[in-house]
């Protein structure tokens, strides 16, 4: 697969795309989020000072979830109430999206979906709504704000501009899970399961001190 | 990762006491106590901002201490947290300890105290289901049903090391334990969410062993709701050996029935008249001498009499010619017969029988006394009966003996398996007991 090539418009460093399908990444040595409208790619903002690394993910890991290899190129991280939470943006052997949760040592593979059906407003959602997606009965538990934290490397869409972000948690009876994030306009659904770390098979993760 | 792993600590200064902190989570805690002047302190700030300084009325010593490594399940873990918690049952505060265990890859899992019991905790993602078990509530996870146990409020009254979520001392939470013993299910329900984790009963050796520990962990003290009944296996396997022996027993016994010689060895037939009243006269006799042969065993007497609406009574004696032991014996024969209103009656038998179990081998005779009831009607008919002397009779005295026998450990085991289990349910919102959390907390 021959990757799209640039420069940094800012610092004049190569960038190269991991995931042609990128909408959005960071310059790994001047920190300026860039944005590829065609062509080119333009600077909208700078990465604010990230928070202390607290997963054992990186950029660059690599795994396998349902069949496919994956790689990690990209993240956004959110701070909430109990602390920080990594969305790792992955890419698969066949090109496809996946988002690899990590909040508190807790792991979750999502996937971008489309509602066949409109999600409901921000001011509507209420805990104990229920929801039908692909077969399975969804129950909304708590809707949380998080607090938008950063940016690291490469996106599927535009992601840099946010402050304060309303997700709604979606629970089922079994390990599937969904969040409806409001930061969109229409609201985006994400639909997954919790996995254990062992059954990614994580390469190339970030090393321990002392473990 | 290096050949031997060392805990990685980072050391902060207190912004309230100046007194050294410790942090182990790397990055993951939201707050870490300061345990020289007990203020729990933001993790997340560099400063470490002071959240909260609490008062304690004891200081808790973690039985497993702040640092110690141990493995769970095949991955290392270190002891990063402790809080003791408490509820409420009958204005009796019962506390408990949790202690918190993180990996940095595979996150954190609890293991909780309560009386030398140990539960080795993770949370779950998903949501359990309501059902029903016996008429009471339960919860349907995965293949398991887990029935309600009790329903309580927990307090946090102490706090050391770090923890990933927010902790204050003072803080309490709404939970709701279901077992499914070695496992327990909990609920816990804060301000806008519920969280739910699974328990299993862990033998403390189990976890002293995990974590190297050279002290002795504390016995545990009494049945704790998840603690699996040692006797809950062994009732089952109980009965089911009784079922064996017994049929054993059962086969054995028609094997020897049938082998039994069942020998007759002396019959004869006699008559007497009873007398008139007042007149003592005795009809006592004896009978020629036979020959008990064979081994020690039993010997059956019987007397068929043709007694019609009359009773005797024979008072017999078995009675070795060698060494003169006497085996005494009796038996009351009576028949009668009649027709009423009802139509016609009959009431007892003109025949009877008397085993006598275990008669060594020998010469024998049977001392005889028939004796007749002055009072009966038929009293001054002559009485005919005959007596026959079987040896080797099979008897079932010693298979129900047996069988018996055989019914105490699985009876015993059940007593002391259901006294288990009513020592569990006792703790429980269902014992009735002074224990548990009382109706009112269930609102």
């Amino acid at each position: 697969m021959s990757q799209p090539k640039s420069t940094c418009p800012n610092c004049g460093a190569p960038i190269e795309f991991q995931f042609s399908s990128a909408v959005q990444t960071t310059c790994p040595y001047c920190q300026s989020i860039l944005v590829r409208h065609d062509v080119d790619l333009k600077k909208v903002g700078q990465v604010a000072d990230l928070p202390p690394e607290v997963s054992p993910i990186q950029l660059l890991t690599e795994g396998i979830y349902g069949n496919k290899a994956f790689r990690v190129v990209g993240r956004i991280i959110y701070q909430y109430e109990q602390g920080y939470w990594n969305e790792w943006h992955c890419v698969t052997n066949t090109g496809e999206s996946l988002w690899l949760s990590d909040a508190m040592a807790e792991y979750a593979v999502t996937r971008m979906v489309k509602p066949q059906t409109a999600l409901p407003p921000q001011e509507q959602v209420r805990p104990g709504q229920r929801f039908s997606w692909q077969g399975v009965t969804y129950e909304l538990t708590s809707v949380n704000r998080a607090h938008y934290l950063g940016v690291q490397g490469e996106l599927p869409f535009e992601y840099w501009d946010k402050r304060d972000l309303i997700f709604a948690d979606l629970k089922t009876e079994g390990v599937k899970f969904g969040t409806i994030d409001y930061s969109e306009e229409p609201p985006l659904l994400f639909l997954g399961e919790h996995v254990e770390f062992d059954t990614l098979r994580l390469k190339n993760l970030r090393e321990l001190e002392g473990w | 990762m290096s050949s031997a792993p060392k805990p990685n600590v980072k050391s902060l200064s207190c912004p309230n006491c100046g007194g050294s902190v410790q942090v182990r989570g790397m990055g993951r805690a939201a707050t870490v106590v300061c345990i020289q002047c007990l203020s729990v302190l933001d993790a997340t700030s560099p400063s470490l901002t002071v959240l909260q300084t609490f008062k304690a009325a004891e200081r808790y010593q973690p039985l497993i201490p702040l640092g110690t490594r141990g493995k769970m399940r095949g991955d290392p873990y270190e002891v990063i947290g402790f809080q003791v918690r408490e509820l409420m049952a009958d204005g009796v505060p019962y506390s408990w300890s949790e202690y918190l265990l993180f990996n940095p890859f595979k996150g954190f899992r609890y293991l909780s105290e309560y009386n030398g019991h140990w539960n080795d905790i993770t949370t779950i993602k998903s949501v359990p289901m309501n059902t029903q078990e016996g008429g009471r509530a339960a919860k349907q996870h995965l293949a398991t049903k887990y029935v309600h146990f009790q329903h309580y409020d927990a307090t946090t009254i102490y706090v050391m090391g770090e923890f990933p979520w927010q902790v204050r001392v003072g803080e309490k939470a709404v939970c709701d334990d279901y077992i499914a013993p070695p496992y327990i299910l909990s609920s816990e329900a804060s301000d806008n969410e519920v969280n739910w984790s699974i328990g299993e009963y862990t033998a403390p050796e189990t976890i002293w062993k995990n974590f190297g520990l050279k002290t002795t962990p504390p016995s545990p003290v009494g049945v704790f709701a998840n603690q699996p009944s040692q006797q809950k296996g062994e009732v089952a396997k109980s009965w089911g050996r009784w079922l064996f022996w017994t049929t054993a027993l059962f086969v054995l016994q028609l094997f020897w029935s049938v082998f039994d010689s069942n020998r007759k060895v002396f019959q004869e037939t006699y008559t007497f008249v009873q007398n008139k009243a007042g007149t003592q006269a005795e009809h006592s006799f004896v009978t020629p001498v036979f020959e008990l042969p064979g081994r020690t065993s039993s010997v059956k007497v019987d007397l068929a009499t043709d007694l019609n609406n009359n009773g005797a009574f024979f008072n017999l004696a078995l009675i070795n010619t060698e060494n003169g032991k006497a085996f005494d014996f009796s038996r009351q024969v009576g028949y009668y017969s009649g027709r009423d209103s009802d139509g016609s009656w009959t009431e007892g038998k003109q025949k009877d029988s008397v085993v006598l179990p275990s008669i060594e081998p020998g010469k024998y005779y049977l001392r005889v006394e028939p004796e007749g009831d002055p009072s009966e009607t038929n009293a001054s008919v002559p009485v005919k009966y005959q007596i026959t002397v079987k040896r080797d009779v099979p008897t079932w005295g010693y298979f129900w003996i047996g069988a018996i026998l055989l019914l105490i450990p699985p009876i015993w085991t059940s007593i002391r398996s259901g006294s288990f289990e009513s020592k569990r349910w006792a703790e429980s919102d269902y014992g009735g007991g002074s224990s548990g959390s009382s109706s009112s907390d269930e609102d």
